[in-house]
């Protein structure tokens, strides 16, 4: 238990001491790379803004998310169970996610404008449903023939199949996919921020701190958003724990 | 057809009933054939060891006969009756005992039960497992997950999944192929012990002929592939045999003809070289 806790706080700790000591040898002034001991100042100086839009960045990726979820293991189902829809949308998949995300942004906010908020969770769910949608359907697909003879030389469903036998299997995988899925998720959501700003999220809060020259209100936000990709993380985490606990071998 | 088979006046009920089977797989390079003129009769509450060269179509026998496939040709009848499809009087073994990870081993054994017993309780549901588990010397093990056994243990849990819905037919496809020797002897006679203990028909496919002599009633010789049957052996030892019957002269003699039957199947008759 200490170890658990104390060795990734003494490498915070460190990290921060080495950050803080490169921007002091150097002798760069805030503007140039703000340190470490300019952020506390930072933070509590806009402490509202960062509670209010943080709260904004995150939930707008939590709900693009959970929309990812929902869709990329239907999506997942239907490549993984029929040989005919995997030809078909892989293609289709594999170039959605190859167009870089930032390219949609415009588009989007011309398709729905003044959305911001559906505009947001749209791009974290864009952003994020690929890898949850492959490795679901990847998952089912290599579903060894007997995993499914075993139950069904005892005349049982597809659906029974799937819930006793598919679905369950499949979740060390989809929780290793949601982990990626979470961090894309919150690129999603301050690509929108930034490049389509309407004073919402966390990604507004640095473009006005560029606008402003105010360089440890940017570097203030970065760690913010640190943060919370960590907290969302390690919400993946806990659920892998307690859904798919099983996959994990014991050390040794 | 099927049902009750007149043979020299007696009658046997031939719970097990293949007829004149064949079968094609589509493959990209056009029909694979892969079954061609099987047959197979296996009488209630015996005890069938297909052996036959590799790839010749042995697992495809499984499968039809669990109601997984349709034949191109022929019928398979268990009971007399047509097998159309899956039914819940089957039980199966693989090779690899496709035990659920997620599942304890207990757990596991329950499965079928979920599927075919709906209704029962679960204290019987444990109470069934649990002397299952028993029988193969499981006791204690209960609560593991597959992944903290051994390989002849994962093949015991296997065994009792296959049996714990008191199946008509139990089908196993080289369930003890992956075992070591000596694991796998030990195997074969919990087989013995289970088929003493519960009422089963059972078609085996090995790739051992020591095994098909020890477990069957009867040993069947496929051909190469396409498959038909060529060589059909009964076993005419006593029920409750022991690993030492492995090692008398009479079985010495059975084993010889039955490797003999192995090379023409292979194509390779003693010396055609």
């Amino acid at each position: 238990m200490f170890n658990k806790v104390a060795v990734p706080v003494m490498s915070i700790l460190v990290f921060l001491g080495l950050w803080e000591l490169l921007v002091w040898a150097n002798g760069w002034p805030n503007y140039k790379m703000a340190s470490p001991s300019d952020l506390p100042p930072a933070f509590w100086q806009y402490r509202d803004l960062f509670l209010i839009m943080g709260w904004q960045t995150l939930w707008r990726t939590v709900v693009g998310l959970l929309l990812a979820v929902v869709f990329g293991t239907l999506l997942g189902m239907i490549i993984g169970f029929s040989r005919v829809a995997r030809d078909a949308l892989y293609p289709l998949l594999v170039g959605f996610n190859a167009v870089p995300k930032a390219t949609l942004v415009p588009v989007i906010a011309l398709l729905f404008i003044g959305q911001h908020d559906f505009n947001t969770v749209l791009m974290a769910f864009m952003i994020s449903f690929f890898p949850i949608a492959v490795s679901v359907g990847i998952g089912l697909s290599t579903l060894e023939p007997e995993y499914r003879d075993i139950l069904r030389a005892l005349g049982a469903s597809n659906f029974t199949i799937f819930r006793k036998i598919a679905l369950p299997k499949t979740l060390p995988e989809f929780f290793g996919a949601l982990k990626v899925a979470a961090t894309l998720a919150f690129i999603g959501t301050n690509l929108v921020e930034i490049v389509s700003p309407h004073g919402r999220g966390l990604g507004a809060l640095f473009k006005s701190g560029e606008t402003n020259g105010n360089y440890p209100l940017m570097f203030a936000v970065l760690i913010a958003l640190a943060v919370l990709g960590i907290v969302l993380y390690y919400a993946v985490v806990f659920l892998e724990k307690i859904f798919a606990g099983w996959a994990e071998r014991a050390p040794g | 057809m099927g049902g009750p088979d007149r043979t020299g006046g007696i009658e046997i009920e031939n719970l097990i009933e293949i007829k004149g089977v064949k079968h094609a797989y589509a493959t990209a390079s056009g029909p694979l054939p892969v079954l061609d003129g099987l047959d197979v009769a296996v009488p209630k509450g015996t005890f069938a060891a297909v052996v036959g060269p590799s790839g010749c179509g042995k697992s495809t026998l499984t499968r039809l006969v669990a109601g997984l496939m349709k034949p191109d040709e022929g019928q398979v009848y268990l009971h007399g009756e047509l097998v159309k499809g899956p039914r819940k009087t089957v039980g199966m073994a693989f090779q690899n005992p496709v035990l659920l990870e997620w599942r304890t081993i207990l757990e596991n054994v329950i499965l079928p039960l979920e599927i075919v017993a709906t209704r029962m309780s679960r204290a019987d549901r444990v109470a069934r497992a649990m002397d299952l588990l028993d029988m193969v010397g499981l006791t204690g093990f209960e609560n593991k997950r597959p992944s903290e056994l051994s390989g002849g243990m994962r093949q015991r849990a296997s065994l009792c999944r296959s049996l714990v819905h008191k199946p008509e037919v139990l089908i196993m496809d080289e369930p003890f192929g992956a075992l070591d020797a000596f694991t796998r002897e030990d195997l074969w006679q919990t087989m013995r012990d289970l088929r003493r203990a519960e009422p089963f028909t059972t078609v085996l496919i090995t790739h051992d002929l020591r095994e098909s002599v020890f477990l069957g009633d009867q040993v069947i010789v496929l051909s190469g592939r396409p498959a038909r049957t060529q060589y059909v052996m009964p076993v005419d030892l006593p029920e409750d045999r022991t690993l030492d019957v492995l090692y008398t002269p009479k079985v010495a003699d059975m084993l010889h003809i039955l490797r003999d039957q192995i090379k023409i199947a292979q194509g390779r008759h003693e010396g055609a070289h």
